[in-house]
């Protein structure tokens, strides 16, 4: 790293220009993560907080399975009941609604939520709002705080009137805060919103012969998180914003490997020299790739930080996840992609021909 | 003491091949300035290549004595050794003088000298030029002329300057062969008779053998032997020839 600090000191402009463009393209990476993982939690933070191992949805008889589609049978879920190595199966209903805070005659503005009908006794977030009583309901701290309402409130959904058991942690589907049901509760407010009042998921613990089982009942059989791509919401908004990350870690490999590679060209010659004075390659690609190193390292942090302080700004009125899978995960893939980038101009160093030094080839 | 053995050096040429370098022998001796003269095309400085290890010839040996590094004191198949080896061999018993100074535009005059002990890719102590310290750079420096310049860059230096510190450079590691390309090349007359003074003062001071390639002879005197190259054979010069060519 003799020369490569000293070129770092003596070509700071340039070095400084191509660092403000890696901190630039991290910002907006991070940026990005940051938003998508904020939108993936307002959609999708309900369905990550079901129970069980799979999550089983209708299967249609073409196309694929969807959240919003699904209506669970009472033939299939027998099935799923019934099925050998199968320890638990928990109906969940989820609808889209409005509710209202007070009673039905009440004068509050409906708020958009997303009805989950589940019984109290099962784990995770959401089996946590369920209340134990047909009557009553659980709201999300977003629903609780759209509506105004508190523990022992009344809110109406769908005409009729339920009091507020439970006021929970934050669950989101669709962008829409949760409001939990029992089962029979949400059974009549899907049938009152026009549904068939069937259960839309079957959350489902145990180790099943799970694509048999599947087949056998009509449905679909995923994890948590391979039932995403049935919200078609998830599928479309996180596809285009990852789309739109996957881009800019292309241009970013692209703009430091092309820096790089013209830096490298533009001191051939010098690194000629250096090889016909008895520099080994490995020392010059250990050089080469350090300085590399120095300018990813600077240009993420700043940008990176930056992440950090705008991310915490914003998250007060924008859906933004910072955590470190919206931060250093982005800030290594694109440390990662930039030095294959910088390694593209290594060829420039290990094929420079030290004969070129002497004479006047220079 | 360097020296060429029957080296043999031909280039491809369209469908055929031309002979730089023709069965030449000839040998450089510690303390002393091997000049190498002839016109243009002559094969000179293919023979500084080789010398150097830069380019392996298709035939011959090149043997250089003393010390108790890389090939010293042994003889060394050029052609047979690997890139990194001549690299290595290069880094400690060869210093080089290029026809331009060739020095690097971010370092000081101070930092293009120290450089030598960071080419092996370990730092001045693990460097595998070990005899390159602070104070061994600072005495070079002193040595030709430039005590006051050490912090300067070569955009500040003049062209003889530069090349007092190219020559600092080729000589701070106490290599066994100092091997020098047209160094006055880019210098007026005066400046280029220092060079070449300074050249052969540190070679008689440091027993070190050093070929110098030129192609005038307006600095004779700074020669202690003038080998003359026609079509890549040796035609004239003492502890130099060019053997019998086989049939």
């Amino acid at each position: 790293m003799f020369v490569a600090w000293r070129d770092l000191r003596f070509a700071r402009g340039r070095f400084v220009l191509i660092g403000a463009v890696v901190a630039l393209i991290t910002l907006l990476v991070g940026f990005l993560a940051g938003l998508t993982g904020g939108l993936a939690t307002q959609n999708v933070s309900a369905v990550l907080d079901l129970p069980g191992d799979r999550l089983v949805l209708q299967q249609p008889a073409s196309g694929r399975p969807s959240f919003g589609e699904s209506s669970i049978s009472r033939e299939a879920r027998v099935g799923w009941q019934t099925a050998a190595g199968v320890d638990e199966v928990v109906p969940v209903g989820i609808a889209q609604g409005r509710a209202t805070a007070g009673a039905a005659s009440g004068s509050g503005s409906p708020v958009g939520v997303a009805l989950f009908g589940l019984p109290a006794s099962g784990a995770g977030a959401v089996a946590a709002l369920a209340p134990r009583s047909d009557d009553e309901v659980g709201l999300s701290a977003g629903a609780a705080s759209d509506l105004g309402a508190g523990v022992g409130d009344r809110v109406t959904v769908a005409g009729h009137t339920y009091r507020v058991a439970v006021v929970g942690g934050d669950a989101w589907y669709s962008h829409t805060p949760v409001l939990a049901m029992t089962p029979d509760a949400w059974a009549a407010a899907d049938r009152r919103l026009g549904g068939d009042g069937a259960p839309t998921v079957l959350a489902v613990r145990g180790a099943p012969d799970w694509d048999a089982v599947a087949a056998r009942t009509h449905t679909s059989a995923a994890s948590h998180l391979g039932s995403l791509t049935a919200l078609e919401t998830f599928r479309s908004e996180v596809g285009s914003l990852a789309l739109m990350i996957a881009m800019l870690f292309g241009v970013s490999a692209l703009v430091v490997g092309a820096f790089f590679t013209v830096w490298t060209m533009q001191r051939a010659g010098d690194v000629a020299v250096l090889k016909a004075l008895g520099a080994s390659t490995r020392s010059l690609v250990r050089d080469a790739l350090g300085q590399a190193s120095v300018v990813l390292v600077v240009g993420i942090g700043v940008g990176t930080a930056a992440v950090v302080g705008l991310g915490a700004l914003a998250g007060g009125a924008l859906p933004f996840l910072l955590s470190p899978l919206t931060t250093l995960v982005p800030a290594v893939a694109m440390a990662a992609l930039g030095l294959a980038g910088a390694a593209v101009a290594l060829r420039t160093v290990t094929a420079a021909d030290p004969l070129t030094a002497l004479g006047s080839n220079r | 003491m360097i020296t060429l053995d029957d080296v043999t050096l031909t280039f491809p040429d369209g469908d055929r091949r031309v002979t730089a370098i023709d069965h030449v022998s000839l040998t450089a001796r510690a303390g002393e300035v091997t000049g190498i003269t002839g016109p243009s095309g002559s094969g000179k400085s293919s023979l500084l290549a080789v010398a150097a290890t830069l380019i392996r010839p298709d035939s011959g040996r090149v043997r250089i004595g003393g010390g108790s590094g890389i090939g010293a004191g042994s003889v060394v198949d050029v052609a047979a050794l690997s890139p990194g080896a001549a690299a290595a061999l290069r880094r400690e018993r060869i210093g080089i003088v290029f026809q331009q100074s060739n020095l690097l535009p971010s370092l000081t005059a101070r930092e293009q000298v120290l450089v030598m002990a960071h080419l092996g890719g370990g730092g001045a102590r693990r460097g595998t030029t070990s005899a390159v310290t602070p104070d061994r750079v600072d005495e070079l420096l002193d040595a030709v002329g430039l005590s006051g310049h050490a912090d300067k860059r070569p955009a500040q230096l003049s062209g003889g300057q530069r090349q007092r510190v190219a020559i600092a450079r080729a000589l701070v590691h106490g290599p066994d062969v100092l091997l020098v390309d047209e160094p006055t090349s880019a210098l007026d007359q005066e400046r280029g008779a220092a060079i070449m003074a300074l050249i052969a003062e540190l070679t008689h001071e440091r027993g070190t053998a050093t070929m110098l390639v030129t192609h005038d002879l307006v600095h004779r005197d700074a020669l202690d032997e003038l080998v003359t190259v026609v079509d890549g054979r040796v035609v004239a010069g003492a502890n130099a020839g060019t053997a019998a060519r086989a049939a």
